[in-house]
């Protein structure tokens, strides 16, 4: 038959075809798992570029220069962004690098040696080996935690033409647990005559990822809310109801986009959507920096690696008027002493500014934290000046 | 190779200056390609020694020390890492299934499309259109899809469980409602199988072309419509074809992170409802979400999951690699 020659032509030509299609996934999936192992690197490899270079920077008054590392919180970003640039601007042989990689990645590489210092929402574990592990890299001194960065957190609705709802911590846990799913409830409504509720159904709204935020608002709902709450503290989301977005921008997207939804982000964060005043005591206050500072100054200091290490354990409790007890305090950890004099002089003198007066009313105006009360700023900045190199 | 040398044997004969050269450039080219095409089994090697050695801590953690300090773990619970994994594989082979449903039947009547009904210059246009589409990236699908697509998409839901509810993939909440923002299964099925069809339809577009000429005129001869010739000829012939590019498809599919991670309200279950939210994950995306805040055990049970991923797309390949092997054997085109 003349045509069948043709044909076996035509199917080499088909094998080719698929031959090629097989060879494309693979190179397809070589390519996906290499963005995998990319965006490991950071954590994974410990790099020995801590080491700062410049000239001898005995003299605290003298220029910094060289090149300073740091990682960690995504919270602290955009303070860090205007901490770097003012600091810079006065130390123009200074770099300064912060990867916002988020606190568990910061503090591993801050373990591994890869970075100076590491920017934290929680302090370091105990019960997680994690002060041995920084014992390793810093030496007998081991590591502390200095707070430099408060932020209330506001819980966040989307009702149109309510900008303030007033509740009590067991009702916020009832209806982020479900239990409480119209607007219109008595637990709601009895809190807040004069304000007409609607019918709407409420949408829970979480992050979908591990955070700080997260982790600070389970712990404020776990400790205040008579057992309401029944989960514990996490930065995982610890149930399946409701919506979640990615990040404070993804959940801020979906509060925005969805008539009765209700979330939590950093107040800085929260735009213009209505914010719920919290019950301290007897009055309901809503998110404002001096809450959380009055908060944190009722709070009790839990050193574990002596007197300088200023682990908070914040006291979402507090009864003391104005207080916001419902908030993110964010560290920087660092080596009570350093191998490298230059490095510890970056590390000092960069920090100093971060925790003086003026660095924090520079990320305040910024970034719309809140400035760490005036004692515990002085403090911090002694604390650093006894860092040795 | 036989043709090389006995071109550059040929050549021998003259002039022995370009011989040798030639032979030095054949030499080259050789290493160069050999080179290339071994880089891609280091590369896949090096990938897989990665996972493995990374992953090992948290696979051979018996005693459930190890993975206790992964934050999304809970052993008190009795969570443990394989019921996380079945969760997500759950999850991601769920919405890759979906997304293919859709993508396929659209993807292959594209391509007939393109090869066998409009006119040469739309074809033309179009299928490079499509080409086109298939280099947006995920980033971007996962923007348009969560802010455009996805509240456009909700009232639809609504309906769909109001009438077909009794369907277990369309069932609703026990409340009788769906998801209010439509961040949903179906949604990133939606866009996965948007994303998808280009790939699909490139590749059936291309072996429909391929479809001997002398068949389709004989089917039509006999009378055939052009929907009956395309049944007779162009089907049985590209059937391979067909099955090789859904499975590139899946292959997308199931490793797709960043439209996934923009558009779906993640939650871990083994529902089979495809309209509530916060009851599905993928492995991609899951890792994505929780990589930025894990500690040393978290990256480790990571990179567990990620090895998962790693076995169920090679599977998903070699499946694909058999199906058209058997099928070539047995098409109309023998």
């Amino acid at each position: 038959m003349e045509p069948g020659h043709h044909i076996n032509v035509r199917i080499s030509e088909v094998k080719l075809v698929t031959r090629t299609g097989v060879v494309l996934t693979a190179a397809a999936l070589s390519l996906s798992l290499a963005a995998c192992s990319a965006s490991n690197e950071p954590a994974a490899s410990g790099s020995s570029d801590t080491a700062t270079t410049g000239t001898d920077a005995g003299a605290t008054t003298a220029a910094l220069s060289g090149t300073l590392n740091g990682a960690g919180s995504s919270a602290q970003e955009s303070a860090m962004d205007t901490w770097r640039a003012a600091f810079q601007s006065e130390n123009p042989d200074l770099v300064i690098n912060y990867d916002p990689v988020g606190s568990g990645g910061g503090r591993t590489q801050f373990f591994d040696g890869a970075v100076s210092w590491a920017g934290s929402d929680s302090a370091l574990s105990e019960a997680d080996g994690e002060y041995d592990a920084a014992a390793a890299r810093c030496g007998t001194d081991g590591a502390i935690n200095l707070p430099v960065y408060i932020s209330p957190i506001a819980v966040v609705f989307n009702l149109p033409g309510v900008t303030s709802l007033n509740l009590d911590s067991a009702t916020i846990a009832k209806i982020f647990d479900g239990k409480i799913t119209k607007w219109n409830d008595d637990a709601i409504a009895s809190q807040n005559d004069g304000v007409t509720l609607p019918d709407t159904a409420i949408t829970i709204v979480h992050r979908a990822d591990d955070s700080g935020t997260t982790k600070n608002f389970t712990d404020y709902l776990a400790q205040t809310s008579d057992g309401a709450w029944g989960y514990d503290a996490s930065g995982v989301w610890p149930t399946d109801k409701g919506e979640s977005g990615q990040g404070t921008s993804g959940l801020m997207e979906i509060v925005t986009g969805t008539e009765g939804a209700i979330g939590y982000a950093d107040d800085s964060k929260a735009g213009d959507m209505g914010k719920v005043a919290i019950k301290v005591g007897e009055e309901y206050n809503a998110p404002s920096s001096e809450g959380a500072a009055t908060t944190l100054s009722d709070s009790t200091v839990a050193s574990v690696n002596g007197d300088n290490d200023l682990a908070y354990t914040i006291n979402r409790t507090t009864t003391q008027s104005g207080a916001y007890p419902l908030m993110l305090l964010s560290y920087a950890i660092v080596c009570q002493s350093y191998d490298d004099a230059t490095e510890a002089a970056n590390v000092t003198g960069f920090l100093s500014y971060v925790a003086s007066e003026a660095g924090q009313q520079a990320a305040a105006s910024a970034s719309g934290s809140a400035p760490l009360p005036t004692d515990l700023s002085a403090q911090v900045e002694d604390i650093l000046a006894q860092i040795a190199g | 190779m036989s043709t090389t040398r006995a071109a550059s044997e040929v050549t021998a004969e003259g002039t022995p200056l370009t011989a040798h050269t030639e032979r030095a450039a054949n030499k080259i080219f050789f290493g160069l390609s050999a080179a290339s095409a071994s880089l891609i089994l280091v590369v896949l090697a090096a990938v897989a020694t990665f996972l493995l050695l990374e992953a090992w801590p948290a696979l051979t953690d018996s005693s459930g020390d190890y993975l206790d300090k992964v934050a999304w773990i809970s052993p008190e619970k009795g969570q443990s890492l394989i019921e996380i994994a079945g969760y997500l594989i759950f999850g991601t082979v769920l919405i890759s299934t979906v997304a293919l449903l859709i993508a396929t039947p659209l993807s292959i009547g594209i391509a007939l499309f393109i090869s066998h009904y409009a006119p040469r210059r739309l074809a033309t246009g179009l299928a490079y259109m499509v080409d086109l589409l298939a280099a947006i990236p995920s980033v971007v699908y996962g923007l348009w899809g969560g802010m455009v697509l996805v509240p456009f998409l909700q009232p639809f839901y609504q309906w769909l469980a109001d009438w077909f509810g009794w369907f277990p993939l369309f069932a609703p909440a026990e409340d009788g409602t769906v998801s209010a923002t439509g961040r949903v299964a179906l949604s990133a099925s939606i866009v996965l199988a948007i994303m998808v069809i280009p790939i699909i339809t490139a590749v059936t577009r291309e072996v429909f072309l391929q479809t001997p000429k002398l068949h389709e005129e004989a089917a039509l001869a006999m009378g055939a419509t052009r929907w009956e010739m395309v049944r007779m000829a162009v089907f049985p012939f590209g059937r391979s074809g067909i099955v090789g590019a859904t499975m590139l498809g899946l292959g997308r599919a199931l490793g797709e992170t960043m439209a996934v991670y923009m558009i779906l309200s993640v939650g871990l279950s083994y529902s089979w409802s495809l309209l509530n939210a916060s009851s599905h994950n993928t492995i991609a995306s899951y890792i994505a979400a929780q990589f930025p805040e894990a500690n040393t055990q978290g990256v480790s049970a990571l990179i567990a999951l990620g090895l998962a991923l790693f076995v169920i797309t090679l599977l998903v390949n070699m499946l694909a690699r058999w199906i058209v092997s058997r099928r070539s054997e047995f098409s109309g085109a023998n």
